[in-house]
């Protein structure tokens, strides 16, 4: 006769699978990458000249590096580059001095008005990233905030409320032109 | 007409816990499934600065890393205190960069190796000087989208 084997007490496993369920939540980090996504420009031999521009379509950004910001060559503060930006690429009241503006016929929003406005973005070697980010954060935020705008003009939502076709129609009105110019090298390293 | 017992007292029958640990498990494999274990051990001080405009990186498997910073105490000894750049599992110069770049695309399927996005990873106390030469090489291994690694501040505007 075979012994009938006692059956295994299965109580514990609960305990065993709490453990490992703690691990998992212990060392779990489900941090997702952010940032600011950019794309950069493709790359030109040193010999090619940059296009030129008029004077009152470039909005000249500069950082030192002592991490000054100057805009147009007037020192300011970081707080007011979103504004200042906004103002110079939507000149609201048609002013000689800020950049003139191109009538296109883009798709869902038929001809209208795009402004011609670069931001033209200088930093020096010796700035330092933080202060950069808040410069480009600044800028960022001031682009959203105007396709917020004419996506509110036209639909009545907001820019990430939108449809794909609608946000690359948004997208064209006010496109991103933010330059940014080679390095330059006072500050040393 | 159906007759109905009236049994007194009768004592509430325990709740069976035999499907606790099953419950259990299925948690389990659910933080399993989701948990990414950091795949490279960081070798260089990495505090990334706030901003309030950022985006949520899609794709993780699109993601290519470079971190840039300062040696941790423990590497200070052999690299010295100067930002330095760390790909994968180890110290690199601008140099190596290109090689890296295309080692990201060969591992990536051919189709999906025009949307490489770079990550860069730096610290909030480096300096310009390096984040421009990086920008520079990957311009030159054409590899053109870049995050700017920073962390999500909340507040006014």
């Amino acid at each position: 006769m075979v012994k009938k084997t006692p059956e295994i007490n299965a109580s514990s496993t609960a305990d065993i699978a709490f453990l490992l369920l703690a691990f998992f939540l212990a060392t779990t980090t489900m941090n997702v990458d952010s940032g600011l996504y950019r794309r950069l420009p493709p790359y030109q031999p040193d010999n090619t000249e940059a296009p030129k521009y008029a004077k009152r379509n470039i909005l000249q950004v500069l950082v030192n590096r002592n991490n000054q910001l100057a805009i147009n060559g007037e020192l300011a503060d970081v707080s007011t580059l979103k504004d200042r930006t906004i103002e110079f690429i939507l000149n609201p009241n048609n002013n000689e001095e800020l950049p003139q503006k191109e009538v296109k016929t883009i798709e869902l929003f038929g001809p209208v008005e795009v402004s011609k406005g670069i931001v033209s973005l200088q930093s020096d070697k010796g700035t330092s990233y933080e202060m950069y980010i808040a410069v480009q954060d600044q800028l960022t935020a001031a682009y959203s905030e105007m396709r917020n705008m004419k996506a509110n003009e036209k639909w009545g939502k907001n820019f990430d409320q939108l449809t794909t076709e609608q946000q690359d129609a948004v997208k064209a009105v006010i496109p991103m032109a933010i330059s940014e110019a080679e390095p330059k090298n006072i500050g040393g390293k | 007409m159906a007759k109905f017992k009236k049994g007194g007292k009768k004592e509430t029958p325990a709740i069976s816990t035999a499907s606790l640990p099953d419950i259990v498990f299925m948690l389990l494999f659910f933080f399993m499934v989701a948990t990414t274990m950091r795949e490279v051990s960081l070798m260089v001080d990495n505090t990334m600065p706030a901003a309030t405009q950022t985006i949520k990186l899609e794709k993780k498997s699109l993601v290519s890393n470079i971190y840039v910073g300062k040696p941790t105490s423990a590497w200070q000894g052999a690299y010295g205190t100067e930002p330095r750049i760390q790909l994968n599992d180890r110290f690199a110069t601008l140099q190596e960069l290109q090689a890296f770049v295309a080692a990201e695309r060969e591992a990536r399927k051919e189709e999906d190796r025009n949307s490489i996005t770079n990550n860069l990873k730096v610290d909030r106390t480096v300096t310009m000087g390096i984040v421009t030469d990086i920008k520079q090489e990957l311009r030159k291994a054409n590899s053109l989208r870049i995050n700017y690694g920073s962390i999500k501040k909340i507040g006014n505007n």
